[in-house]
């Protein structure tokens, strides 16, 4: 499948500096979510981007957040995975709705292409591809 | 069986593929144990007390030969004692030169497990399951697990509607899940067509029931929250009807407010029965108003058109098989006769071993695995090999994994059953000893598994070298008798008539006996948890304790209509106390000290 999550060094997340040239704009309006937030309380006019948190790899609580973020409430800004974001959960979180992620530390981004390259396809819909395989054959 | 499209299968290859390169990563340095963990899990792969265990996925019971026979050679080749590094090993109590190896495990779950695979080479053995479109997906970890179905699934004389084509939807929506791969706990779903509850539904975190409404319409009677472990619950019935095509957008919500709201914060806590336990209705609520939010803004993608489920059905359309009734009887008629005057052990098979047929030409055949010498559920080699021949001449090439850890052969003519006899007896998969006192379920134990308290298959080897006569074994009937190692209750100890469940003080393994506990089985009367004896008995008492009960029963049971009363409707009927007794009067080791601490933990 096709890499559309950008995926940010945390060294330049830290200092603010994403782009390769570190031209990127500044946001100014931008949430931070706790994990055991539910979103559809938030107010989210205007609102840029949601950074939603893994706090370990294995809470996979703000899948569910992104996926209620972008389907339900559906939210057109960036949708940021941040804490203990690994490379083997990336195309999970891509599939759930998040468009940028924060890898940690010691991440290898060389790595995380191959994981995106291997499956073409699923059998469920998610937040991005709605329509679960067997109705994407019926339509097709 | 399901036929496994281009799709499918280039799927299992490409999760195969996968796992190579996590596992290739972890090996270099590049992916740490921790990180890899959940990974391997989520393939099968668990590290036990002297090597990796892997759990195959099979899913809702369903084998053909060409996988069972691809099983055996994983047996063999790969299934190797002296292929370990055993240095670093933590091998509890068990005596490792008597642990079996070259075998294949059945499960309670209906999967297959192997117990002496080198982690290094599993990406090879994944490779090889992916050739016969077998794999470990999701088959441990925090997610939705393999989906569980009747032993007697498509041909059960007692079923409403065939649950094999929702159960492979069902794989499909679950398989590879991005939103429910990290839930807060294991997540167990369980599905049956038929009247008769043989896949313990209410103990499982989802239970369905393919049912029929009073217009005729097929739909689910959906229940949630049921699980064993350290607080056994029995699941609650969230919707008494729910449209078929409509499951997987209900599923969906059930799912979300789960890894939503379930505890993370302990692990005992954290399975869903404990959510819908302290929740109550508020948890119902909240599922119906996400369904309904799936359903109305989502725009309920997830709907199963009549396409699909024609498409997947088509692959379940029985093997067109059918005998001379009239001729087969008096086959049979004649062996009995013959046998009357040697021995009725051909009689006994076809009373426990052989079930009925929605076709009426054709039996269900249970292969006991419940024998001497062998672990319960364990096959060799040589065996798995033998159950292929079986199931090639036969069954139509397709065996089924039961949830009682034997296999059944699903489409056996009725003009077939004293040739498939004869055959089974010589591989030795002929006991008639099905749903009898040593067709028990039990967990591999201690003897493999790092988390259990006790070991089980020594347990489990003594009580059925003590219940060996046959005369004996069906004078007592039906008994489930469930062994599990540790509070996780792989072995079921909850649900069985006895229950035996392993717990450790001090170093040493102890063993606490229940009684009157329900699969949910019209035997066995609606689903409940066992009741603990007493305070927990000594290895070597175990076997007298369960003698004791056992005599106990002959001595209260009632003649009802010239059969029998059963084991638990005995229980039922005179209550525990006598058969406490009798257990207690057993202590020798334990003495008569009452342990006050751990009555009140059970």
């Amino acid at each position: 499948m096709q890499t559309t999550i950008k995926l940010i060094a945390s060294h330049a997340y830290l200092m603010g500096s994403e782009g390769q040239n570190g031209t990127q704009k500044v946001l100014e309006n931008v949430l931070h979510l706790a994990n055991d937030a539910d979103p559809r309380s938030l107010e989210l006019a205007g609102v840029e981007r949601i950074e939603l948190s893994f706090p370990k790899f294995s809470d996979g609580r703000a899948y569910s957040q992104a996926f209620l973020l972008r389907r339900r409430l559906g939210f057109k800004g960036e949708i940021r995975a941040t804490g203990d974001v690994l490379i083997d959960q990336l195309v999970q979180m891509q599939r759930t709705g998040f468009d940028s992620a924060v890898l940690r530390a010691d991440q290898d981004i060389a790595h995380a292409q191959r994981q995106f390259d291997r499956f073409h396809a699923f059998y469920q819909g998610d937040a991005v591809q709605t329509a679960p395989l067997f109705a994407e054959k019926a339509a097709a | 069986m399901y036929q496994y499209t281009d799709f499918d299968r280039q799927f299992v290859k490409q999760r195969a593929a996968q796992y190579r390169d996590q596992l290739e990563r972890n090996l270099k340095g590049q992916l740490g144990d921790d990180e890899f963990r959940p990974l391997r899990l989520q393939n099968g792969w668990y590290i036990q007390r002297f090597a990796p265990m892997l759990r195959v996925a099979v899913p809702y019971g369903e084998l053909s030969s060409a996988q069972l026979r691809v099983l055996a050679k994983i047996a063999r080749d790969y299934d190797r004692k002296d292929e370990n590094n055993l240095d670093k090993a933590n091998p509890g109590l068990s005596d490792l030169n008597s642990l079996p190896s070259g075998v294949a495990h059945l499960t309670t779950r209906q999967n297959v497990q192997y117990n002496w695979i080198p982690l290094d080479k599993s990406a090879d053995v994944m490779d090889l399951l992916a050739s016969v479109n077998m794999h470990g997906i999701q088959t441990s970890g925090n997610c939705i697990r393999n989906i569980t179905s009747d032993e007697r699934a498509g041909i059960a004389v007692d079923e409403v509607a065939d649950p094999r084509p929702f159960a492979e939807i069902l794989r499909q929506w679950s398989t590879l899940h991005p939103e429910f791969a990290f839930l807060p706990r294991k997540f167990k779903i369980a599905i049956t067509g038929a009247k008769e509850d043989r896949a313990a539904t209410y103990w499982h975190d989802v239970g369905l029931h393919v049912i029929r409404n009073e217009d005729g319409d097929i739909g689910f009677r959906v229940i949630v929250g049921g699980g064993m472990g350290r607080t056994p619950v029995i699941g609650t019935v969230v919707r008494e009807f729910l449209p078929w095509n409509q499951i997987l957008n209900y599923l969906e919500a059930v799912v979300r407010v789960y890894n939503r709201w379930g505890r993370r914060d302990n692990l005992y806590k954290a399975r869903i029965k404990i959510l819908v336990k302290a929740e109550g209705a508020r948890f119902t609520e909240e599922v119906e108003a996400e369904y309904q939010q799936i359903l109305d803004v989502d725009g309920a993608p997830h709907t199963i058109d009549q396409t699909e489920l024609d498409r997947v059905s088509a692959a379940f359309v029985p093997p067109a098989l059918n005998c001379n009734r009239k001729d087969a009887d008096a086959k049979i008629a004649h062996i009995l006769r013959a046998a009357a005057e040697d021995d009725v052990e051909f009689g006994r098979w076809l009373q426990q071993n052989v079930a009925p047929h929605k076709n009426p030409d054709l039996r269900a055949v249970t292969l006991s695995f419940k024998r001497l010498g062998y672990a319960p559920g364990d096959a060799t080699s040589d065996q798995l090999e033998g159950a292929a021949a079986l199931a090639d001449e036969f069954s139509a090439g397709e065996v089924r994994v039961t949830h009682d850890q034997n296999l059944v052969l699903p489409w056996v003519r009725c003009d077939q059953l004293p040739e498939l006899w004869r055959a089974a007896r010589k591989l030795g998969f002929a006991r008639p000893n099905i749903r009898l006192l040593s067709d028990m379920i039990t967990c591999p134990g201690g003897d493999f598994c790092a988390l259990a308290n006790a070991r089980s298959l020594p347990v489990a080897q003594a009580i059925t070298e003590r219940y060996q006569d046959l005369d004996e074994l069906h004078d007592l009937g039906e008994i489930d008798l469930h062994i599990s190692g540790c509070i996780n209750s792989c072995g079921h100890h909850h649900s069985g008539h006895i229950g035996i469940l392993g717990v450790d003080k001090d170093g040493k393994e102890w063993y606490q006996v229940s009684l009157g506990g329900s699969d949910g089985s019209a035997l066995s009367g609606a689903p409940v948890a066992g009741k603990v004896v007493g305070p927990s008995f000594a290895a070597d008492e175990v076997a007298d304790v369960i003698e004791a009960i056992i005599d106990t029963y002959r001595r209260e049971r009632q003649t009802v209509q010239g059969s029998n009363e059963t084991f638990i409707a005995t229980v039922r009927r005179v209550g525990t106390e006598p058969f406490k007794l009798a257990a207690n009067s057993m202590r020798t080791s334990t003495g008569k000290a009452v342990h006050v601490t751990e009555t009140e933990a059970a």
